[in-house]
Order: C-alpha cells, then structure tokens, then sequence
C-alpha cells in the first residue's frame, strides 16, 4: 500500500525540484495549487490513519508521527493549499504590476514547495538533529522569498531575517549539542542519542544542570524565529517587505513550526529538571513578548507591520500558555496556535487584496475598503474582529481560557495579559476600522481576486468558536496531555 | 587535571587553544581578504582536531566529519569568499563599529563568561577532551561580538562561519561528534546558506552600490 507519510512529503519535493525548471511555464501556478493540494490531501489520509491505528514511525525510527505532530501537519498543509490557491492571482497580479519578473515567480513558486517540505520535515522528524537541520533549511528557502522584490528594504528585511534567524539558530544548535551530550550519558554513543522517542523514555536521568542549560539555548534559538523578544526584529520587516503569501505562510506556519520545536524541548526539560524551570522560562518570555508587542503596536504606520506585530503578539500568550503547563493551558495552547494561523493567513489574504487595489501599505492611505470590494473589506473586518479576540470566533475561546487558568494559577499575570490585550485592541481596531469604511477612489486589478481562502479561514474559525466537534477535541487533549 | 595528560589529548588542547587564538587574531584583523585566511586557518585546526579524535576513538562517522570539515571550511567557502571579495572589489579595509582594542577587551570578558558557564558541564563530561566545551562557547561568543560590531556584510558571514566552526569544535570535543546524518545535514545547510548568501550579496552591490551594512538602516520602528 502507498505509504501516505512518503507521499506527503515527496509531493512538495518533488514538485519544488519541477518548477525550479519549469516555473516559466504557463501551468505552473496550477501546478504550484495542485502540487499543495495533494500535500494535504495525503496528510488528511496520513491524520486518518494516525487517528484510527495510532502514532508510528517511518524510514526506521527518524520520523515519529503521533497525535501531537499530525495536527500540526494537518494545519500546515492545509494553509499551505489556501496560501497557493491566494498567490495564485495574487502574483498575476504583482507580475501586471511590474513589481515581479517571470524568473522571479518561478523562483517564488519552487521555494514555496521547498519550504512547504522542510515545515513537514520539521513536523515529522523524530531526531532532534533532524529538526534543527530543517529549521534551518526553512529559514534558507524563505530568505529569497523575502528579498523577492529586490527594493532596497526588501534586502534590507531579508539580510536581517538571515542573520538574526542564523544566530538564533546557532543557539539552537548549541542546545542539541548539549542535549546530545546530557542523552550520550543515559543512551550510550549510539546514534539513538537525539531520537526523541527515546530520549522522553529516558528523560528523567538527563542531567538537570545540563538540560537546564540546554534549554535555554533551544529556547532562545527557536524563540528567535517564534518571533519572542527581545530577538524579535526580524519578522515585522520580513512580513512588510517579503509578498504577502509569503508573510501568510512565515506568520501562520513558520512561527507555529518554532514553537513545536520549542514544546518538543520543553518535554524533556521537564522530565530532567525538577519545578516548573523550562515553564518559568517561557512565561517570562511570553509575557515579555506579549506586552512588548503591544505598545509597538500603536506605533505601526503600515499595514503588514502591524499585523506582523500581532503575531508577535499571539506568539507571546501562546508561549506563555505552554509555559503554564497542564492539560487546560496546553488544550488552550494548541487551540490558540490553530485559531491564530488560520485567522492571521486568512488577514494577510485580504491584506494583500487591499494593498494590491490601493497601491500602498501605509494605512492612513487605504481607505474605504468596502467600497472597493465589499468582500475584502469584510474578510479584513471580520478577521480583524476575529483576530483580536471578539465572541464568536474561536480566539475568543482559546484566549478566554488562557485567561481564567492564569487566573487561577498565576493571578500576577493577569493585570499584564489585560493591558497588553487592551492595547492591542484599541491599536489594531482603530487603524483597521477607517481603512475599511472610509472615503475612497478605486482602481480594478487585471485577475481577479481569490476570496475563497480568506472566508473558508474565517469560517472554519468561526465555527471553532461555536462548537468544537468531540473528534477534534479527543484530538487537541490526546496532544494536550502529551505535553505534559 | 593531571600533569601527565596523554599526547592525543594534549593535542586536542592545543588545537582547541589555538582555534581560540585565531578567533582573537579575526576580532583584530582588519583587512577582509586576511580575515578570509585567518577563517580557512581556523578551519584547518578544526579538521586537525576531528582528526585526532577520530584516530583516538576510531570511529568512522568522524572521520567523514573531519573531511567534510576540510572540503567545506578549508577550501570551498573560503575560495567562495575570496572570489566574492575580488569579483564584487571590496575595499580592503573593514571598518569596525568599535575601536579594535575595545573589542578585544570585550571579547577577554566574553571568555570568562564562556568558561564559567561551561565549567559545571565540563566537570560531567567523561570524555578526554572536556575541557574544550569552555572554549567551544568562548570562540562561538566572540564570531557572535565580531558580526555586532563589524558593518561589512561579508565579515558579518565570516563571523557567521566563524559560530559554526565553534559550534562543531563544541559537537566533536563534547560528544565525539553528532550523529552522521545530523552532521551531513548541517553541512548542507552550510553550504546551501553560503551559497544564497553569495547570491545576496550581488543583490545589495546592485541596489546600495556597497556592502556597506550602514546602508541597510532604513527599516525602523517610528
């Protein structure tokens, strides 16, 4: 029987390797949507099978799939489809424009594939080893992506990303090392050492001083491209100056993918070291993230900044989620990841649009959206809502749970994730508000927009915030309970 | 520690020590072609360190690590760099942020940092060359104050490499190397970031007409 695992991720590699060579073709963008498509399509079947028969291993034991991973997989794949159907005419568009070459959107379309595998890699690998290596990968495929435009702060952005993504990275690896070093001890030199199945069975006779250390270093490194402060630079600038499917897909499965990394860690942190050290650390960072983000939020004068400024944001209450620990906050954790990729992609979606008619990402120069096209005006409108918390959509539930477990468990915290949340509020609803009612002259696109993606996004979230089916919930808690 | 250390980790000492010195001698170096020496240099030691481990231990995988240290360090990035540096016409001084000797005094301070940290991990290590871990984290700080404090691009990537080599001294001094496949992996990815790295370079000379990273400015929170 075909191994769905397999298909799953030799459709983004061998698709990225066809459209390195034949990107110039006129069915290329088809192929870039139909190539994403059965990338999802094998990782629906692939969370069937992991759902009915249980986690397993693949090629040997490096690759570990259990209840944790394929919903991230299932996420990521299927915000990869969304995010191909929107680039779709949205770099038609760009190419009319003037702002892209024919070269440059091949470049972009067999990038996008490569990226898509080294985020399924990431997801799957069960050597700790591994991961690093396609994080980095990840990090190598979207530099490009970001310098796309080739303007003076496009390179900027992306010389940034590189070397702030590359020292984190560094770190990160540095903690592997560490951790390789703490597992040799327990697991003997054998190539085991960094496979994380048996690295959770043995976790409780790591070394606390080494894992402790090592810790730190994973979390700083990883942390660097979850976008948490204080080494957050990078991603607002890549976001404004890279291509809006680009800064969907940093935002809604890049800093979700870092995170995962980060959890994997914080698993054996736990089990070596004794108190909640691993979980102090990311509240600490969390929070500092959260309100950092916050005030800088005001202070946006461009669209995609100020969303990529959000997503630091929800990064910031997410890890602080984690760090809390338990079944509730990581039920809530997980929740939140979900709600804000599919939210955050489906704004960049409608971002792009409105930037694309306008000409312009300086907000006090969109105007009028719903005038323009009452349907990108409303995705904007509605996500924003959604985004920032409003019932019904599913963010509210998640954060609204993260909020009563702090409360409950760490009353300190509750008076900062307030007023970060406040700020963030009173920011973003006031900028987007006139972009979307105010007075306009407008201007048609040559292709039509792809709308679809935005509202299927809001939908799902919506419905989310109404009623979770009991399926996804046994999921979101088998996951949950993982994590400790 | 003993006086009577056998040769092999007398040698690993000395390798470390002297990778340590070279990371000092890039922080003071001020022309980038030398400073691109001083890298394959670096490199080199490096190998010559894997290598002895690999004699020492016998085992096979760090044999193809020291190679591939050799192949990708020693020759292929530094030949890369140089070419860059001759086919873009880099001036041949770089100009630091902070005064050199400044520098130095920082970095004297980062060492300490590095050893004090490593110092608790280094007594567990079982393994003869322990005490390289310190060192290991000294050279990856002082790659990490020399890419802060220079405003070229390209001696921000030699700084780059320059991490990556302490990273590997900390992988083959600590654990007797990573597993093989992780260790490919990481290779690849070096050499795949070198690359795009060379690819970018010719992106900003067409766009700022320099590799002047003070160009790069513009993007700021107001």
């Amino acid at each position: 029987m075909l191994d769905m695992f397999v298909v799953m991720l030799a459709i983004p590699l061998v698709s990225g390797a066809l459209l390195t060579v034949f990107g110039e073709r006129a069915w290329a963008p088809n192929l870039n949507i139909i190539a994403s498509g059965g990338t999802f399509l094998a990782a629906a079947l692939l969370t069937v099978e992991i759902v009915t028969h249980g986690p397993r291993f693949a090629f040997g034991e490096q690759f570990f799939i259990d209840s944790l991973n394929i919903f991230f997989v299932t996420l990521t794949a299927f915000v990869g489809l969304t995010t191909s159907i929107f680039s779709g005419p949205y770099m038609k568009n760009e190419a009319a424009h003037g702002r892209l070459t024919i070269p440059r959107l091949r470049l972009y379309k067999s990038m996008y594939q490569l990226f898509m595998f080294t985020m399924l890699t990431a997801l799957t690998t069960n050597n700790l080893g591994i991961l690093w290596v396609a994080m980095e990968a990840a990090t190598l495929t979207t530099v490009l992506l970001v310098s796309l435009y080739r303007t003076p702060a496009s390179l900027e952005a992306a010389w940034k990303y590189f070397i702030l993504c590359g020292v984190g990275i560094a770190q990160a690896l540095f903690g592997t090392i560490l951790l390789y070093f703490a597992a040799e001890r327990v697991l003997g030199e054998t190539g085991n050492a960094l496979l994380w199945t048996y690295l959770v069975n043995a976790k409780a006779f790591l070394d606390p001083n080494i894992m402790a250390l090592s810790f730190i270093f994973l979390l700083v490194g990883y942390g660097t491209k979850v976008g948490l402060a204080p080494l957050h630079n990078w991603l607002p600038d890549a976001h404004a100056e890279g291509p809006t499917p680009v800064s969907a897909v940093l935002s809604g499965l890049l800093l979700n993918v870092a995170l995962y990394a980060i959890l994997r860690c914080k698993v054996l942190a736990d089990g070596a070291i004794d108190g909640n050290f691993a979980g102090n650390l990311m509240m600490g960072f969390g929070l500092f993230t959260l309100l950092l983000a916050a005030f800088f939020l005001s202070r946006q004068k461009d669209v995609k900044r100020m969303f990529a400024y959000s997503s630091i944001e929800h990064m910031g209450l997410i890890t602080f989620a984690f760090g809390m620990g338990g079944a509730v906050a990581n039920f809530a954790g997980l929740l939140h990841m979900t709600m804000h990729s599919l939210t955050k992609s489906a704004i960049f979606f409608a971002v792009g649009h409105a930037t694309q008619k306008t000409g312009t990402q300086m907000m006090e120069d969109i105007r009028g959206l719903i005038r323009i096209n009452p349907l990108i005006g409303w995705g904007l409108m509605l996500g924003t809502l959604a985004i920032l918390g409003m019932p019904p959509f599913g963010v509210f539930a998640s954060e609204f749970m993260i909020l009563t477990h702090a409360m409950k468990y760490h009353p300190w915290a509750t008076p900062v994730l307030l007023l970060a949340l406040g700020v963030a509020f009173a920011a973003i609803f006031g900028k987007v508000q006139p972009m979307v009612f105010g007075e306009t002259e407008a201007k048609r696109l040559p292709h039509a927009p792809a709308i679809t993606p935005v509202f299927l996004h809001l939908a799902i979230v919506l419905m989310l915030g109404l009623y979770i089916p009991p399926y996804l919930t046994r999921w979101f808690q088998e996951a949950a309970r993982m994590l400790g | 520690m003993s006086t009577a250390l056998p040769l092999y980790a007398q040698l690993i000492n000395l390798f470390a020590a002297v990778i340590l010195l070279l990371a000092f001698a890039m922080l003071a170096q001020r022309r980038v072609l030398l400073l691109i020496d001083l890298f394959a240099l670096q490199g080199f030691t490096l190998f010559l360190s894997t290598l002895v481990v690999a004699v020492k231990t016998g085992q096979h995988h760090l044999y193809w690590s020291a190679g591939l240290t050799l192949l990708l360090k020693v020759l292929l990035l530094p030949w890369i760099l140089h070419r860059l540096v001759r086919k873009l016409q880099i001036k041949g001084e770089v100009e630091p942020l902070i005064n050199i000797p400044t520098t130095m005094l920082v970095g004297i301070g980062l060492v300490i940092i590095a050893f004090n940290v490593a110092l608790p991990i280094s007594q567990l290590s079982h393994t003869i060359t322990r005490g390289t871990l310190g060192i290991a984290l000294a050279v990856v700080m002082l790659a990490f104050l020399m890419m802060i404090t220079r405003k070229k691009a390209i001696t921000q990537v030699v700084g780059f490499l320059s991490m990556e080599n302490g990273l590997f001294l900390a992988a083959t001094s600590a654990t007797y190397g990573m597993p093989m496949v992780v260790e490919l992996g990481i290779a690849l990815d070096v050499l795949v970031g070198a690359i795009i790295l060379g690819v970018f370079f010719f992106q900003i000379r067409d766009q700022f007409d320099s590799l002047d990273i003070h160009h790069m400015e513009r993007l700021k929170d107001n």
